[in-house]
């Protein structure tokens, strides 16, 4: 098992290069002469120069390569104009807020999504797999944006059940003390059950609105997984042996199916990291999403890079784990290493 | 050929009968196609023609779709925003069609380095949550439709190379390939008249499907302020501003462009899944 998370630990790095000089080359694209911009509209040709010297920019593009890692390994992705604070900081402090947000989205999706497919892939063609299907196709075509909107007028307008959609929690509640940077966990770790339910409603919609996202690609490669194993030799052979159906639907159905649902997870991660940035905007989420955002109508650079490097080298940090959940699920696979 | 052509037909009218769904789709992208070329003609106002007293009408009889804070008449930002939003859908994925599948035919059919680097280049762009690596390339070559265009193409890149590059190696050690070489075709001249068309149908499913995906990429950029800028009309651009007014009740402003953005994505999501259903052998019987 150890050499396989190695393997596919160098299997990631090549993937990470790539991040890095990707976001290095858009560094470089900035819109008109970086060292103009950084220097402000006032600035004199002088005053330009000294600021292209500071940055670096007079540099080889190697060296400007060399200078950007090692920046990066210092966890040094700039400052950001509009807040004044280096832009780790700020993609520090407000990534619990994403995570939260995502992680609840995801939640939702596959408690959702697998058991919908898994049913409909018992009666292929029965009413519940069309509504299944219908539901999936018409979920993957909303704008997120659009849904997110949609929740907040019929759940806070006219139902009032929802709190107005501004950010993780009411104005009057205090944020509860910082140990995993989840309100609704922090809440529940120190005993606080109002603080709990005040995040975790401000929380529902949201992820929500991720969630619908996410279900269509979940449920669809679910019934497809489920219904080729159930089309099998060793479920009819179950099925002979007077197995439950529930007991083959679930240990000998489902455990076979979960190979395809991991492997769609990784594109359904890319789906929910970038639809995020959308929910973030919709709902005043303080995370790096909506801080990437505001910084862009600003022209604020900085923090749109670090931003698109967090995202990726977490996207290519989940894929790993991906991979190694599937060599522990899959023995086939241990076996090939 | 009329033979081939009359069992083609047969087969679409089977797998279409099959599935009215399609058929409605075709319809439905008919209609929206129709809608944007002949945009300036259906629009009942002018797109951009304000109206102060009439600000934040509800949908009446003069205003189907009611006007919005400026009061610009909704329905008629709508019909103006399926034009944009087509076209850049189009443009992005005519773009990414011509280079991806280029790039995936010469990956496929030479192998060697050409593979690896087409196969790196599309594993680097695959590594980043694709909506995030548009934004980043948006924000970085600077704020313009142009840019909304080469970026959605760019996330797009990677299926098109792969698909094409599978499609190509498997068929270019084919015997068909094979008789085209003997009968004195040149490398050029195989790919060019004996592999491309056959890809062909195999990457238009592709173009239905990256089509519904480009448009909600691209109303998604304007939706955060990226790409196109007020007062064009845009269906992301129309639900952004909308999104001030809904928590006030004005639902319409979002609703109706929401709704045009939904229906188009839905609409080229059906026909591609309709088109793969239609090439897909093991269902030709």
């Amino acid at each position: 098992m150890l050499t396989l998370a190695i393997r596919r630990l160098m299997a990631a790095l090549p993937s990470l290069v790539g991040v890095v000089i990707v976001t290095f080359l858009l560094t470089r694209a900035l819109p008109g002469d970086p060292a103009a911009y950084f220097a402000g509209p006032a600035a004199t040709v002088q005053a330009i120069e000294e600021v292209r010297q500071r940055l670096g920019l007079d540099q080889p593009l190697w060296v400007q390569f060399g200078n950007y890692i090692g920046d990066l390994v210092r966890g040094d992705f700039g400052t950001s104009l509009s807040t004044g604070q280096p832009v780790g900081f700020e993609l520090a402090t407000r990534l619990p807020a994403s995570a939260e947000l995502t992680l609840l989205g995801l939640l939702l999706a596959v408690v959702i999504a697998v058991p919908a497919g898994m049913v409909a892939a018992t009666r292929p063609n029965g009413w519940f797999d069309q509504a299944v299907r219908v539901t999936a196709t018409a979920g993957v075509s909303l704008p997120t944006f659009f849904t997110g909107l949609l929740l907040v007028y019929v759940f806070y307008y006219i139902l009032g059940w929802a709190p107005a959609p501004l950010g993780r929690l009411d104005i009057f509640y205090t944020a509860p003390p910082h140990i995993t940077g989840f309100y609704t966990l922090d809440a529940l770790l120190i005993g606080d059950a109002e603080t709990f339910l005040q995040a975790l409603s401000q929380l529902v919609l949201p992820a929500l609105t991720l969630g619908i996202f996410a279900l269509a690609p979940l449920a669809r490669i679910t019934r497809g997984a489920m219904l080729e194993v159930l089309g099998s030799d060793y479920i009819r052979t179950a099925r002979a042996a007077g197995l439950t159906p529930t007991r083959i639907l679930i240990v000998y159905g489902f455990r076979n199916a979960i190979l395809p649902v991991l492997t769609v997870l990784g594109m359904v991660l890319s789906f929910l990291l970038g639809a995020n940035v959308l929910v973030e905007k919709v709902f005043a989420w303080p995370g790096i999403g909506s801080f990437a955002v505001e910084a862009l109508v600003a022209s604020d650079y900085a923090p749109v890079q670090g931003f698109v490097l967090t995202m990726a080298v977490l996207y290519v940090g989940l894929n790993l784990a991906i991979d190694l959940a599937y060599g522990l699920l899959d023995p086939r696979v241990r076996i090939e290493s | 050929m009329s033979a081939a052509s009359s069992t083609f037909l047969a087969h679409a009218r089977h797998t279409l009968g099959g599935n009215p769904v399609t058929l409605v789709a075709a319809c439905l992208a008919g209609l929206l196609i129709l809608v944007a070329l002949l945009a300036p003609w259906i629009a009942p106002y002018d797109p951009l023609a304000t109206d102060p007293i009439n600000k934040l009408q509800p949908p009446s009889a003069s205003h189907w779709f009611g006007t919005d804070q400026l009061g610009r008449d909704v329905l008629s930002r709508v019909i103006a925003a399926t034009r944009l939003d087509l076209a850049i859908a189009v443009a992005s994925v005519a773009l990414v069609f011509v280079c991806g599948t280029l790039a995936g035919v010469a990956a496929g059919y030479l192998g060697g380095w050409t593979d690896r680097i087409v196969g790196r280049l599309a594993d680097t762009i695959m590594a980043f949550p694709l909506f995030v690596l548009a934004m980043g390339i948006v924000a970085a070559l600077g704020n313009s439709v142009g840019n909304i265009v080469l970026a959605t193409a760019v996330v797009n890149f990677p299926l098109y190379a792969r698909i094409a590059r599978a499609e190509t190696s498997v068929r270019r050690t084919q015997g068909w390939v094979e008789a085209a070489r003997l009968c004195g075709h040149s490398e050029l001249s195989i790919v060019l008249t004996q592999l491309l068309p056959n890809l062909l149908p195999i990457m238009m499913v592709q173009v239905s499907l990256t089509l519904g995906y480009a448009i909600l990429n691209a109303a998604g950029l304007s939706f955060i302020g990226l790409g196109v800028r007020p007062p064009t009309a845009e269906w992301g651009i129309m639900v952004a501003e909308g999104a001030t007014y809904i928590i006030s009740g004005e639902w319409w402003l979002a609703l109706f462009p929401g709704l045009a953005l939904m229906v188009a994505v839905l609409t080229f999501n059906l026909l591609g899944d309709g088109l793969r259903d239609l090439l897909d052998p093991r269902r030709r019987t």
